[in-house]
């Protein structure tokens, strides 16, 4: 077992998660009630991350965050380092092609709470803000939680970009998916089926959570 | 404008809900506001409440200004300080019935809200049931939460949006008649929206009816349902017996107007207000409308006498319904005890004697002489 892998990708997954979960609520509730030109192109360019294979996607990041880019200049103008094969360069890709895991499960729940229980909050005295935690995310909260594990889990699962990206480096950008690609390189199967197995519990126990949480949701929320 | 405890509302625009509307209601009175689905009833609740800005308008309640879109006046919903229970109560789904209540109470500490919100189910008979969620109650114990979750902040004014159309019939009533209670209690105007012509008849102070947006006519429920202003109020509150006349006469003696109808003269309760020669619209309740008995004279039956010959019969438990034709696409319906029908041989195809009892015929201005108003 890569334990360095795998602490690349826990936290790689914990800061996308972290910096994805609050831009996931803000785009997706704007997405769920707001109706602005626009909204359509916005929704397809949230959603072609899902689509699109990821050495496409990870060819555009790599190009676009490289050294000859606008913004490969301008972070190693400030940080004095190459943004391409960093942690902070697939930090940066993991963010962006987790926006539909992010977005969707947020935006379904925001569309699933009636218009008039915010107006019945409006006329109860409550603020935009207060209606916001007071009744907005509570009732989207399971749709919350599962972006955010949906993202954890796809992040410990992402291989071309992240390779495409940050290529191999031990300690800095080689997640457990790349670790396994490198151990089967290696003729070292044993150590591939190890971190194979751990993937696939991870995954297994995100999914099994979401669908429990779902669930849960489902007996609050029923009138 | 005067009545500083009063709820002032005028609203009008042409698009894209056409609204005429002009509302007053006192602290105290449930004003009843009817009108069929699509009448833009809601739309006049949300525009009260600031869920809704309309193009041009004022609300004014308890002498304070909520909208005035002249001076660019428009107090958020949060200020105006508004009870509002929607059609399908909008309780919040992941609180108690406790919780919801306590929710409007933002200013005050926690037991204080407690108590309020306990002290407001017993009100509402629902001792014991605060700490079910909304899915555990029933239909009735969710309006009842709901009506409760809009008194908490002590409103200005109390806005119901068809709260009973949820409920069956016998919770219907019960919860009419708690609303009717509640007003003695709470002292503030109570708007009431329906589409349910009995229910509004029941709660009413004051009954305005609306119809595309428009304030036909606003009146107690007796002066309403008595009196309605023209033919299309007459046909919003269940009126079939609509025609359009012409004025003949007036006998100042008698006190009958005397219109011209199908080439018959009939008798009409006195409105001199009419000018001779002017056309009218009338409506007579099928109560008023008395079947000439076969055997033997029936009393009144010298009174506006019509022929004509019975076009449907439709027997409906205990009384029939009778539509008689007088003419080409002209028909009567009147509705007589089952057993009188079957005593004097009605049947389709039949003839049939009615007397239209003077003093229920009821003129109308015709609608073309309302808009020349």
């Amino acid at each position: 077992m890569d334990w360095q892998a795998l602490n690349v990708s826990l936290l790689l997954a914990a800061l996308t998660a972290l910096i994805l979960t609050p831009i996931g609520i803000l785009v997706a509730r704007k997405l769920a009630w707001s109706q602005f030109p626009g909204r359509n192109l916005a929704q397809a360019l949230i959603t072609l991350p899902l689509i699109l294979p990821p050495t496409v996607l990870g060819f555009y990041l790599m190009i676009s965050l490289g050294e000859l880019s606008f913004i490969g200049r301008l972070y190693e103008g400030m940080a004095g380092e190459s943004l391409v094969f960093s942690f902070e360069g697939i930090l940066l890709a993991s963010v962006i092609f987790n926006i539909p895991f992010a977005v969707q499960p947020v935006q379904r729940s925001f569309e699933a709470i009636p218009h008039n229980i915010r107006e019945a909050a409006w006329c109860s005295g409550l603020s935009g803000w207060q209606t916001f935690w007071k009744i907005e995310v509570p009732l989207a909260w399971p749709g919350i939680v599962s972006a955010a594990i949906l993202t954890i889990a796809h992040t410990l699962g992402e291989f071309g970009v992240v390779l495409m990206v940050g290529g191999n480096l031990a300690g800095e950008t080689r997640t457990v998916a790349i670790a396994i690609y490198d151990r089967v390189q290696a003729f070292d199967n044993a150590g591939a089926a190890t971190m194979s197995a751990a993937l696939l519990m991870i995954s297994l126990l995100s999914i099994t959570l979401i669908y429990f949480l779902t669930d849960r949701a489902a007996v609050n929320v029923r009138r | 404008m005067s009545g500083a405890d009063t709820l002032h509302v005028r609203l009008e625009q042409t698009e894209p809900i056409p609204l005429d509307v002009t509302l007053t209601c006192k602290t105290g009175e449930i004003l009843v506001i009817l009108g069929p689905s699509g009448s833009g009833k809601t739309t006049i609740l949300r525009a009260i409440s600031g869920l809704y800005t309309p193009v041009a308008g004022s609300v004014r309640c308890h002498g304070e200004q909520w909208l005035d879109t002249a001076a660019g006046v428009d107090l958020p919903v949060q200020q105006r300080n508004i009870g509002m229970v929607f059609q399908n109560y909008a309780l919040f789904p992941h609180k108690t019935a406790l919780q919801n209540i306590m929710l409007p109470l933002t200013r005050a500490g926690k037991e204080q809200k407690r108590t309020v919100a306990e002290n407001l189910l017993q009100a509402m008979n629902m001792q014991g049931l605060g700490e079910r969620y909304p899915h555990q109650l029933s239909g009735g114990q969710q309006q009842r939460v709901a009506l409760a979750r809009a008194l908490a902040r002590d409103p200005r004014v109390l806005l119901l949006d068809e709260p009973f159309s949820a409920v069956d019939q016998q919770t219907r009533r019960k919860l009419v008649r708690e609303l009717v209670g509640l007003r003695q209690r709470f002292k503030l105007p109570i708007i009431h929206v329906t589409h349910d012509l009995n229910e509004a008849r029941r709660i009413a102070d004051r009954l305005c009816v609306i119809h595309h947006g428009k304030t036909l006519q606003s009146d107690t429920p007796d002066q309403v349902m008595n009196h309605p202003g023209n033919a299309d109020v007459a046909s919003l509150i269940g009126h079939y017996n609509i025609f359009r006349a012409k004025v003949i006469s007036h006998d100042h003696d008698a006190k009958t107007t005397t219109i011209e109808w199908q080439d018959q003269t009939l008798s009409a309760r006195y409105r001199p207000e009419f000018e001779t020669s002017e056309e009218t619209d009338w409506v007579i309740p099928a109560d008023s409308i008395i079947l000439h008995r076969r055997d033997r004279p029936s009393k009144g039956e010298r009174e506006n006498p019509v022929k004509g010959l019975i076009d449907e019969l439709i027997p409906l438990g205990e009384n029939t319904s009778v539509t008689m034709s007088t003419g080409q696409d002209r028909f009567i319906y009147l509705s007589v005890p089952t057993h009188v029908a079957r005593r004097n041989r009605l049947e389709q195809g039949g003839d049939i004697t009615v007397s239209l009892l003077a003093d229920s015929i009821h003129l109308m201005k015709t609608q073309s002489a309302d808009d020349a108003d």
